[in-house]
């Protein structure tokens, strides 16, 4: 048997000195990923850099595209116009969100009645996810309008509207493969207990299906945190279009590079939290940690 | 006595402040069939999955024929392809025939040609009974016959260590024979098996060892009369009470 002492319950084992040394070469190890990485990092960027130094047309696009002074001088009417697409994109992402909610459970709805509505929610999203999203900006923002039926609104509503539409489509999909990927026995396992169809749906199949899909819906979300810059197309002045016009004022580029830089720096917040999101998610699976 | 196979010293594994292995000394020797028992919570799956590094270990050292394979050096992939493992729930690939995961190893990891690992894995599969299964997928078997091919899936490359973990407990009653018989046979064919498990009266029959986990740390072991009979511990007592009266 077992001649080792064994520490009481609730003391800490106090690790041999075979298990530091362990310790310490993966501590190492780690160190040396990082160095390696690091390096690599910078002979890369290094690389780029001389290269595109060495270009012939270096000096001219530096100069339109990489200006400092035009860069500070946009900076104000760019900010301004970005304040514009950050509340579009709260407004649409509700209301994506909600549209997607709408036809992910009326895609699911069982009954020959619901037939005319399954349907219609199936052509919704057969069509929204068909057609560009920039002719989708050209009908509902010009179009619908023409029809002189709705009051005057302006063009940033309407390019909400669009993009409500055309991301609606894809965020039901999404809430649909959701839907599906929870196991068959949960919800007979609801049902079994007496839960109704919608009942189930919401108490277990839902909560279930959000979180499978809460990475995917957050690339989504990344991906509208852009688009809201097509709006501009409808002359809604946001930081593409106030761009565009600080550009033409100044046949200068760098307003585009200004308003590109702003769109990455309102994307990585996102993009972080996506990333944590997964971590977190795989370091809730303990089982398996090592492979 | 040669070199055991299998040899664990002084094995501890934590999940945060969780300590579930708490210096576990094991030896499995050539041809030797070694049966786990003990609470359910009392480490034997984690024992099973630290064995083939498939879970980490917070100090210790596991020795696979006597190299140190919890070494930070040591490449895993080389060992687990060196060791057999069965899972409690079968854990066959959906997407694969029956016959390609039998296969799947041999080709991949052992670098067989094709035709040599199916000719090999059909063999096993008539071996078994399920040779029309070859080309059948898995969700069409009963449980025990997904598991039996689960078990020739991790014999196909012919491991020196076999480590099945409880694979009888996620079994239809009827169906724990036909799974308990392979095991048997693969006894008699020489190989050296540690396994987790609640069938006592199958550690008994088949077992040359019976080692008994309690929160963490080896017991008692013995042979399957002296632990299952007559045991010494108070705690082993009352486990084989608990589990022998149901």
């Amino acid at each position: 048997m077992s001649g080792r002492a064994v520490a009481a319950p609730g003391a800490r084992h106090a690790p041999s000195a075979l298990e530091l040394e362990r310790r310490a070469f993966r501590k190492r190890q780690g160190y040396r990923s990082v160095a390696v990485s690091l390096v690599s990092t910078l002979v890369f960027v290094g690389v780029v850099v001389l290269v595109l130094r060495a270009t012939p047309g270096w000096p001219r696009v530096a100069d339109a595209f990489f200006d400092p002074e035009a860069a500070w001088r946009s900076l104000p009417r760019v900010l301004e116009g970005l304040w514009l697409n950050v509340r579009v994109l709260l407004v649409a992402s509700v209301g994506v969100v909600l549209m997607a909610l709408l036809v992910a459970s009326v895609r699911t709805l069982r009954g020959p009645v619901f037939f005319p509505l399954r349907a219609l929610a199936a052509g919704y999203t057969d069509l929204f996810r068909g057609i560009p999203l920039i002719i989708v900006l050209y009908l509902v923002g010009f179009g619908i309008p023409g029809l002189r039926f709705f009051p005057r609104m302006d063009a940033a509503v309407w390019g909400t509207i669009a993009l409500v539409l055309v991301y609606g489509a894809y965020v039901a999909e999404v809430f649909r493969a959701g839907i599906e990927a929870v196991h068959p026995s949960q919800r007979l396992a609801a049902r079994g207990l007496g839960l109704s169809h919608g009942q189930t749906m919401r108490r277990v199949v839902l909560p279930q299906a959000l979180r499978k899909v809460t990475p995917a819906l957050m690339n989504d979300f990344v991906a509208l945190q852009k688009d809201v810059g097509l709006i501009s197309v409808l002359g809604a002045v946001d930081a593409v279009r106030a761009a565009q016009i600080e550009t033409s004022r100044y046949y200068d580029f760098t307003p585009y590079v200004v308003a590109g830089l702003l769109f990455v720096l309102l994307a990585l917040p996102m993009i972080r939290l996506t990333d944590w999101y997964s971590a977190r998610v795989r370091a809730r699976e303990q089982m398996g940690s090592v492979v | 006595m040669s070199e055991p196979v299998l040899r664990m010293s002084g094995v501890w594994c934590a999940f945060g402040d969780h300590e579930v292995l708490r210096g576990i000394d094991l030896e499995v020797h050539r041809h030797e069939v070694v049966a786990l028992i003990g609470a359910s919570g009392s480490g034997k799956s984690t024992l099973l999955r630290t064995a083939n590094l498939l879970e980490h270990i917070d100090d210790g050292q596991i020795f696979l024929t006597g190299e140190d394979v919890s070494d930070p050096r040591v490449d895993g992939d080389a060992v687990r392809a060196r060791i057999g493992t069965v899972f409690q729930s079968y854990n066959l690939f959906p997407h694969l025939s029956v016959l390609d995961n039998v296969t799947l190893a041999a080709r991949v990891v052992h670098k067989r040609p094709r035709a040599e690992a199916e000719a090999r894995g059909r063999e096993l599969l008539a071996s078994i009974g399920l040779a029309a299964k070859a080309d059948a997928y898995p969700d069409t078997l009963s449980g025990g016959q997904q598991q039996r091919v689960a078990i020739v899936r991790a014999i196909a490359t012919d491991p020196e260590l076999l480590l099945l973990d409880e694979i009888t407990s996620a079994l239809d009653p009827e169906l724990v024979g036909e799974v308990l018989d392979l095991v048997r046979s693969l006894k008699a064919g020489g190989a050296t098996i540690l396994m987790a498990t609640h069938e006592m009266a199958f550690a008994r029959d088949v077992a040359d060892r019976v080692v008994f986990l309690d929160a963490g740390r080896v017991l008692e072991q013995g042979s399957p009369a002296e632990i299952l009979v007559a045991p010494r511990e108070p705690r082993t007592r009352e486990f084989l009470a608990r589990v022998l009266t149901h």
